[in-house]
């Protein structure tokens, strides 16, 4: 069920940043797949989820970091609009530590999308706007538990512009989605394969 | 101030009403006549313009209808929306965000605020000179050096010409002229038609006669042949339209002219900034939205020249 704030929220989005989607190379289809998207700003997820149809965005679900999107007004929008799926991240404790949380961020993340589409962004933190960040190993597990679902690349032209990383205030310069073609995790394929071609195939849109 | 909507404004309304059925009746015929694919193709593009003159044509008479501040306020989000245009295709840098911001949600609104008072002194220096100091001043705090003329002075390019320009406009509406009080709404949509129509007919004139080109290197579509007819029978039509504004039709003649060749000559060189950013069109980068700047670049540098001539030279005495 969709909130009925939701189509509000998406036109505020599109008239800040204009949020116009370019399909090239994948369709806008209702099946399960996870958009694999680079992440410069707050806004990212938000802005994909306005540049999606509508009926999609129903079924459309992003994976957020937990210690940000569980606070006040942000709390509403994760649960009641965007019904985000929250895991916990962060660099302390040590290394059986982190990968029992990284594992336990895969296994919640499979559990509760179902039968949903995911908005996931795959370099685990935001980045400078240039370069996409290497990937963490996170999707490439989520693919294993998820046998044959499919990835759709995305890439967010301009967004670090809007609102980069450390800055409050947005600016409303129009920003585009570039959706490329559905790529698989292969049979066999190795993590750091895998993890290298999913983020080029990202980079790769960036010229579209 | 105020102003009515007196049967002067409501003939010009009709008349633009008139044209755009007629423009859209005959474009309808002609769908069904043609049949070469170059011929569809400028066909496909004339009905693009003129649906958007059907969208400009309300929205201005919406805004006339409103009044003073109905104005301000379109002519507002217009600079707003050209202003977020010229920036998308202007690479700045992370540290200019704060600049950015500045320059959407201060010194924009503050220009138009400044010519809702009627403050002249301050509104026609805001821009060229505060916003002008105030740009390099709050990027040079970010303490990044990379670019930095070329960033800050995109900005105040912008600056200027999204804002400022345009913001003179509406700045028609608030100058005193001599017996003609309560009535320069007239002489905005004056303005708005001229240059309008000086665009159509540099575009018509261009088609059906266009050989010598002017510039090619920055702008395939501009010929002599267009640019002569085109201002050449605007100016006519903006000359007929004298009993709209101040002037007599001699002066009508000489304004428009003008008008006329700022309008071509702010074409020209929108179309150089967009060459040099690698676009056709400013709404182009991004499907489906934008291209204001493109619509309204020759009301960019007509604007701002047609105020000053003729605050100069007719305002009432005091």
């Amino acid at each position: 069920m969709s909130h009925p704030a939701g189509p509000m929220l998406a036109f505020l989005v599109r008239l800040l940043c204009g949020a116009s989607s370019r399909w090239a190379g994948s369709r806008p289809e209702a099946r399960q797949r996870i958009y694999c998207a680079n992440h410069t700003s707050h806004l990212d997820a938000v802005t994909i989820w306005a540049a999606l149809p509508p009926d999609l965005r129903e079924t459309t679900r992003p994976v957020a970091a937990a210690d940000y999107w569980r606070k006040g007004l942000r709390r509403f929008l994760a649960e009641k609009i965007f019904r985000a799926i929250l895991i916990e991240r962060g660099s302390d404790g040590d290394a059986a530590e982190r990968r029992l949380r990284a594992e336990q961020a895969v296994e919640t993340t499979a559990t509760a999308m179902g039968e949903d589409s995911l908005i996931l962004f795959p370099e685990g933190t935001r980045g400078p706007g240039e370069e996409l960040l290497p990937l963490k190993s996170g999707i490439y597990h989520l693919c294993r538990r998820k046998p044959g679902i499919e990835l759709v690349p995305v890439y967010l032209h301009n967004l670090s512009r809007v609102l980069p990383k450390g800055e409050f205030a947005p600016v409303p310069l129009l920003a585009s989605v570039t959706f490329g073609p559905p790529l698989f995790l292969l049979e066999n394929e190795e993590r750091d394969a895998f993890l290298t071609r999913l983020r080029q195939a990202i980079q790769d849109l960036k010229k579209i | 101030m105020t102003f009515d909507i007196d049967r002067e404004l409501q003939l010009v309304f009709g008349g633009i009403l008139g044209l755009l059925v007629v423009a859209s009746l005959f474009s309808a015929w002609l769908g069904t006549r043609l049949k070469s694919d170059s011929a569809r193709a400028t066909l496909a593009n004339a009905r693009q313009r003129i649906n958007a003159w059907w969208v400009m044509s309300a929205v201005f008479g919406f805004a006339l209808v409103a009044g003073p501040k109905g104005s301000l306020l379109l002519f507002f989000l217009l600079s707003l929306l050209a202003l977020r245009e010229f920036i998308t295709l202007t690479p700045t840098l992370r540290a200019d965000h704060g600049t950015l911001f500045w320059s959407f949600f201060v010194i924009a609104p503050l220009q138009y605020l400044l010519i809702g008072i009627g403050w002249y002194g301050l509104y026609s220096i805001f821009i060229p000179v505060y916003a002008f100091l105030f740009v390099p001043i709050r990027s040079a705090l970010m303490g990044e050096t990379e670019r930095f003329l070329e960033r800050i002075a995109k900005i105040q390019w912008g600056l200027m010409v999204a804002v400022y320009c345009v913001s003179y406009a509406p700045a028609l509406l608030m100058i005193d002229l001599e017996n003609y009080s309560g009535q320069n709404a007239k002489l905005l949509l004056f303005l708005i038609v001229v240059v309008q129509l000086s665009d159509v007919f540099q575009y018509l004139w261009g088609k059906s006669f266009g050989k010598h080109k002017i510039a090619p290197g920055v702008s395939p579509n501009k010929t002599w042949e267009g640019f002569v007819g085109g201002v050449a029978t605007a100016t006519l039509l903006g000359t007929g339209l004298y009993w709209l504004t101040p002037f007599d039709p001699r002066q009508a003649a000489i304004m428009s002219f003008i008008c006329c060749l700022l309008g071509f000559a702010g074409g020209l060189t929108m179309s150089a900034i967009k060459r040099d950013r690698g676009v056709k069109d400013f709404g182009n980068l991004i499907e489906g939205h934008g291209g204001i700047l493109d619509r309204i670049d020759s009301l960019c540098f007509s604007a701002p020249v047609l105020f000053h001539l003729t605050r100069f030279f007719f305002s009432a005495p005091t």
